[in-house]
């Protein structure tokens, strides 16, 4: 352990060459300013979908502090930004990852500024896209247990994912002297995305509990985000 | 979804979050519980061993205790907001049912 260790699962403050940084920070920039753009408009049309972009953040905030110990003998926490994937869109989530990181960054020394770029993509572009596509594939619009099924695997890939992602920077960043990219790859993904798996499915199951309650108590919002059928909630 | 399953799903969370305690202390491990990220720090070590990070925290909280303190904080804001809303949207559901 030296000086720069924190207890961390994103990437940690520096240790992306400024090259890294930058371009992840360049791919990431565009993503968070279109979901900044499209959730802004959706909350001016109906300012109701504010309360459920605010427990979006708020789980988000829960779970990335939640670190839970794994199989592996080492502790990661979950993303949280599946929830605010499968509501509003990964665009929203982007938003909503950054700023958790941002917090982490700024007042834990957890994740990084250099390596903000790379951590929003990974937990907070990455993830909830894959979140968001699963929901949409599996649930089409259905309620019922489909529709939480759809919701559990959406939140634990995009998590799981989150990490795949991680490894993936890191192996590009850092190429084994002996097998390059590939070698590097599966050493980081033996530690990131194996120390997840449980974790991501303990992310699936508080996902699906939470999206419960907000299907119980905010039908119509849904319905306007069209995460279900309006048609479902017109006999209800 | 019923509130008992509700809650089996939690106790499931619990479990799963504490198999891993408690399975690698029966066998023996000299697992440490660190974080993931201090293992790929290790691994960084050994394939660039001249990596020197550019870069350091601007702000470092001052032990782990201060960290666990800001950890604690940030779930409380969030299961705080959690809390008023299950609350209050539950409260006026059973209003409207009375």
């Amino acid at each position: 352990m030296n000086l720069f260790f924190v207890s961390a699962m994103h990437i940690m403050e520096g240790f992306l060459s400024p090259f890294w940084s930058l371009l992840w920070a360049a791919v990431s920039i565009p993503f968070v300013a279109w979901g900044l753009y499209g959730i802004s408009g959706r909350i001016r049309n109906n300012p109701r979908l504010l309360m459920l972009l605010v427990i979006s953040g708020a789980y988000t905030f829960v779970l990335s502090a939640l670190k839970i110990p794994s199989v592996t003998g080492s502790c990661s926490h979950p993303t949280g930004t599946g929830l605010a994937a499968v509501l509003f869109g990964p665009g929203a989530a982007a938003v909503v990852g950054l700023v958790v990181l941002l917090f982490q960054a700024l007042l834990l020394a957890h994740g990084g500024l250099t390596t903000l770029g790379a951590n929003t993509f990974s937990m907070a572009i990455a993830g909830p896209f894959v979140a968001y596509g699963l929901f949409r594939l599996i649930s089409r619009k259905n309620t019922g247990k489909r529709m939480l099924i759809a919701v559990f695997i959406a939140a634990s890939f995009g998590d799981l994912i989150t990490y795949v992602v991680t490894s993936l920077q890191l192996a590009l960043a850092y190429p084994a002297a002996n097998g390059g990219i590939l070698a590097s790859f599966s050493r980081f993904g033996a530690i990131f995305a194996l120390t997840q798996v449980p974790i991501a499915i303990i992310e699936g199951i508080l996902t699906v509990i939470l999206f419960n309650y907000i299907y119980a108590y905010n039908k119509n919002e849904l319905a306007e985000l069209s995460v279900i059928d309006s048609v479902v909630v017109s006999e209800v | 979804m019923k509130k008992s399953t509700v809650i089996v799903l939690l106790v499931l969370v619990v479990v799963i979050s504490v198999f891993p305690l408690v399975s690698l202390g029966v066998i023996g491990s000299d697992a440490e519980f660190g974080g993931a990220d201090g293992m790929a720090e290790g691994v960084i070590a050994e394939i660039a061993p001249d990596y020197q990070p550019w870069f350091a925290s601007i702000y470092e909280p001052a032990s782990g205790e201060i960290e666990s303190l800001l950890f604690a904080l940030q779930a409380a804001l969030g299961a705080g907001l959690i809390g008023y809303y299950l609350g209050s949207r539950g409260g006026r559901r059973s209003e409207k049912s009375t």
